[in-house]
């Protein structure tokens, strides 16, 4: 069966008819054409399809796309703003933080949902929070440096907001991210 | 992985859900967070003809103490039981069983409804609500009835639920002073179903547990009561003696099978010790007093 299907991706609205099966990563991916999402596992453990649904960090290979009929959909397309790298991306480039790649969309996004509620977390804390991230590269130890990295240049962002480029449109695309 | 093809459904009041389920009998399934649906009709184990979502459904999210029970409505996240000051200070057993389910990106739409009415041995919850006297609300077009959890368990992936009915909400009564509980799960790495997990809760009086509740997770056809053991207990002070003859039982009461987690008689000698180590872990919470 098939259904009328309209979600907000990065801020940018998407909307297709798509079968009642279709998984909301093959909507982003597919439909939408964002392929930086990934599909690793298939089976809810590896966490590489990680994308925030209204905020929130779901594995987007266990939901349909009809389930998250009208929500805000942020994916690591969403992460870069004008040419300038989110700071989560930033750490993980700096602290190399992987090395193949395939599960660094999913660990940015579960980490800045992370970072959202937790500003200043303990080493333990984030390897607690990236627990349902699997990487087979790194053994973690930069993963969790890069998000230190990120969760210490949001805090500094946080104490002098940098007024010099917030124009209106940057201010409402990172809403949507953070 | 592609799932069958389904028609989807999202009602929004629970007659509405009755009626679905009552036309489609037998083609249709509950979608609650769908975290252990969905991959089973991705391997096509499952295959509903109809899927009925819960999520625009009011009134199934209550998490609250009320009457002398702590309410859980069918449809409260994981993550929100984990994230509950009052289920952290009052029913820690709780806590400790929500913590260890799945993952924690897996815990945001995994609801305990569906952990509970999936039964799924190896699901977490069952055991927990078991070792804590739960019971569970059933509401369907023909009325609501209220049942203890241990009737409501009937077989692997086999609930007491007839007809029309749904799973709204689970009550846990609410703990007397001097009481705790806990959970200990063994599982090989975060995201696996327990090898095996033991749930126990215990209330305490003049230094006699007067209230004795274990449950097993992931040894037998569905989540097991170790009956014997708490009746052993009951009425006894929870010192080292009485704590390893209570886990010797509790482990007679298991009926595990060899599988590629370890041999039976492995998986055995496991619930011993996390009996032990839980209801140790119990009465300590017990004994520091401010509910379980």
């Amino acid at each position: 069966m098939t259904q009328h299907v309209k979600l907000t991706i990065n801020g940018r609205p998407y909307e297709a008819d798509v079968p009642s099966r279709l998984l909301l990563v093959h909507f982003i991916r597919e439909v939408a054409g964002l392929t930086g999402t990934h599909i690793g596992c298939d089976t809810t453990s590896c966490g590489a399809c990680t994308v925030l649904v209204n905020g929130t960090p779901a594995k987007s290979c266990t939901l349909f796309a009809v389930q998250t009929d009208g929500a805000n959909i942020s994916t690591v397309e969403g992460l870069e703003q004008g040419g300038t790298l989110h700071p989560i991306q930033e750490g993980f480039y700096e602290e190399h933080g992987l090395q193949c790649g395939f599960c660094t969309p999913g660990m940015m996004m579960t980490s800045i949902a992370f970072l959202q509620e937790n500003p200043d977390p303990t080493d333990d804390e984030i390897r607690h929070a990236i627990s349902g991230n699997l990487c087979r590269c790194t053994g973690y130890m930069q993963i969790v440096k890069a998000v230190q990295y990120a969760a210490r240049k949001m805090r500094d962002e946080q104490a002098t907001p940098n007024t010099a480029d917030s124009s209106a449109a940057t201010a409402t695309e990172a809403e949507v991210i953070r | 992985m592609i799932p069958d093809d389904f028609t989807y459904a999202a009602p929004t009041n629970l007659p509405q859900v009755w009626d679905l389920l009552r036309q489609h009998e037998g083609d249709a399934k509950i979608l609650a967070g769908g975290q252990s649906h969905i991959p089973l009709m991705k391997l096509r184990l499952a295959s509903p003809a109809y899927l009925i979502d819960l999520r625009n459904v009011p009134g199934l999210t209550t998490l609250a103490e009320r009457d002398g029970s702590l309410i859980i409505g069918a449809m409260v996240t994981e993550t929100t039981l984990e994230r509950s000051p009052l289920v952290r200070q009052r029913y820690a057993g709780i806590y400790d069983a929500s913590a260890v389910v799945a993952d924690p990106i897996v815990r945001n739409f995994a609801t305990v409804g569906g952990n509970v009415a999936h039964a799924d041995p190896a699901n977490d919850h069952p055991a927990m609500l078991l070792a804590l006297r739960a019971n569970v609300t059933l509401q369907g077009s023909r009325g609501s009835r209220t049942m203890s959890l241990d009737d409501f368990m009937v077989d692997t992936f086999e609930t007491a639920l007839q007809g029309d009915e749904v799973l709204s909400e689970i009550r846990v009564p609410s703990p007397p002073p001097q009481s705790g509980s806990a959970y200990i799960k063994l599982e090989r790495k975060v995201g696996d179903y327990a090898i095996a997990a033991v749930g126990a809760a215990v209330t305490l009086e003049n230094g006699v547990c007067s209230r004795v509740g274990i449950g097993l997770t992931n040894v037998g056809p569905k989540a097991i009561r170790a009956t014997q053991a708490e009746t052993f207990l009951t009425g006894k002070q929870p010192d080292d003696a009485s704590i390893r003859e209570t886990a010797r039982l509790a482990a007679d009461a298991a009926q595990p099978t060899t599988d590629l987690h370890g041999p039976a008689d492995y998986k055995r000698a496991m619930v011993q010790t996390l009996t032990a180590r839980v209801l140790r872990l119990a009465v300590q919470r017990a004994t520091a007093g401010g509910g379980q």
